[in-house]
């Protein structure tokens, strides 16, 4: 049977998105991708993706919207309770052991998962003794997570997450509320180094003790699947720990051998001992 | 029943939508199905975000098929149930395989009946069965005309029979569904969906 014309689109628009901006949208799990980007030609005012690509080849500010419309899942602070509980119970415990710590929080989005993690550490003692890199394919996501500023009306909901996590202080003592915006402390900046960093094909940069990347790999598919859970298993250190999606697993990569389970019901794994 | 017998042959995958209602519904409709149905079986079931779902656990005692939560990039297995988990969409995807996503809400709903039905008419086409239950809610609406619109086949539970009209209501005024039935009917259908062996069908797409 011939492929549809939208299939064939939408394989031309990401082969070219990937030659002209090298954003590399190949192994992304074809279903979401193929709404959003139907969802984003409606607002760019194209009625086919062949519109859609004409006007991102020749004009990179619609690229840039675009990235950002392919980019950013809706994330909230705290998101999944109980896996932030599970950190602070069975992963701080053994993170105390180090004299210095380093966190990778990939596909940081608006920056929601690094401000949460930032203040559970600070909660427990350590994020003095923390630096966590903070990535993302999206430049203008980046800027905004490093700002830290977020809509006064979703407080209330980080707030009850935050409780629900076992938050140690109130989530307010964080943040200052003006003009309908929350703006979360700048000391927590001098501890996230926020950079530009794709799964698909930038490799490891540092040495890590627990990476969290979570609900990023559902957009993947398997093969780009396995190859960030092979970054992570080789950033980590012996025994590192891996955080992932409440409903993402590691039973399609041939790097789940490399992990055991720490708290399975929150999707936090151990790196093992030998390889 | 005659249509559906005609069906059988060709149905590798049937989504069910429902929201206010849904689990009395579905309490009637999933217990109908045959065990040696071919099928896959998708369902999104409006329900609270914030809490796992019992649903797999509630329906695998009253159905005679494999029900679980879809899980993110399992093929499609045969004469297997899958409900959508709380605060994630279900898509289909090549393969066929599952799919989650955590994009924005669609009709206040997440997951939503929407995006599955037109995830999976792109996969299976004519070889779908769309559902639309009881629901207070708009959701489901595209979807089954998409499903219509790849040639699917496309059933409603009659308005009257329903415990909250809107759902249906809404699917009817955008789609010719091909059956409009009582809740007791479109399980007689189902029950009709015992498999078969493909190959005597002359309606059969496979193999082509």
């Amino acid at each position: 049977m011939a492929a549809d014309n939208i299939d064939i689109e939408l394989r031309l628009l990401i082969d070219a998105i990937y030659l002209k901006y090298h954003h590399d949208f190949r192994g992304y799990a074809a279903a979401s991708l193929k709404r959003r980007l139907t969802s984003a030609s409606g607002r760019f005012g194209c009625q086919t993706l062949s519109q859609l690509q004409d006007k991102v080849l020749h004009e990179p500010k619609t690229f840039s919207a675009l990235l950002s419309l392919l980019t950013v899942p809706v994330s909230e602070m705290f998101r999944d309770p109980t896996y932030f509980s599970s950190l602070r119970d069975k992963v701080v415990p053994l993170l105390r052991t180090y004299p210095s710590l380093r966190v990778w929080v990939a596909g940081c989005s608006t920056g929601e998962e690094v401000y949460s993690l930032a203040i559970l550490l600070r909660e427990e003692g350590l994020l003095e003794r923390t630096l966590i890199y903070a990535t993302d394919i999206n430049p203008q996501t980046l800027q905004k997570a490093a700002a830290g500023v977020y809509a006064i009306d979703r407080i209330a909901g980080f707030t009850e997450n935050h409780r629900k996590s076992g938050g140690r202080a109130s989530l307010s003592d964080y943040y200052t509320a003006a003009y309908g915006r929350a703006v979360f402390d700048k000391s927590f900046r001098r501890h996230i180094v926020f950079s530009d960093h794709s799964l698909a094909t930038d490799s490891v940069f540092a040495e890590v003790h627990l990476v969290s990347c979570r609900n990023v790999l559902i957009y993947f598919n398997r093969e780009l699947q396995n190859r960030a859970l092979g970054l992570f298993r080789d950033a980590l250190c012996r025994k590192g720990f891996l955080g992932i999606g409440m409903k993402e697993s590691l039973r399609f990569s041939s790097h789940a051998r490399s992990f055991v389970d720490l708290a399975y019901e929150d999707r936090i794994f151990q790196k093992k001992d030998e390889p | 029943m005659r249509v559906a017998e005609a069906l059988q042959y060709r149905i590798d995958a049937i989504v069910i939508g429902a929201s206010a209602g849904g689990v009395d519904a579905l309490s009637v409709l999933l217990p109908a199905l045959p065990a040696s149905l071919r099928a896959s079986v998708f369902i999104v079931l409006h329900l609270p975000r914030e809490r796992p779902s019992l649903l797999p656990e509630i329906f695998a005692r009253k159905c005679a098929l494999r029900v679980k939560e879809a899980e993110d990039k399992e093929l499609a297995a045969p004469g297997t149930v899958y409900f959508a988990p709380p605060d994630y969409h279900l898509l289909l995807d090549k393969g066929p395989q599952l799919a989650l996503s955590i994009d924005e809400l669609v009709h206040f709903s997440r997951p939503s009946i929407d995006v599955l039905f037109e995830t999976a008419a792109d996969i299976y086409a004519e070889r779908l069965m769309g559902i639309i239950l009881t629901g207070a809610n708009e959701d489901g609406a595209k979807g089954l005309a998409s499903v219509h619109r790849r040639g699917g086949v496309t059933i409603v539970q009659e308005p009257d029979s329903a415990q909250v009209p809107l759902m249906v209501l809404s699917a009817l005024r955008q789609t010719p569904a091909d059956f409009v039935l009582p809740l007791e009917q479109i399980a007689e259908l189902l029950r009709t969906l015992a498999s078969a062996e493909p190959a005597e069908s002359p309606l059969c797409q496979r193999g082509k």
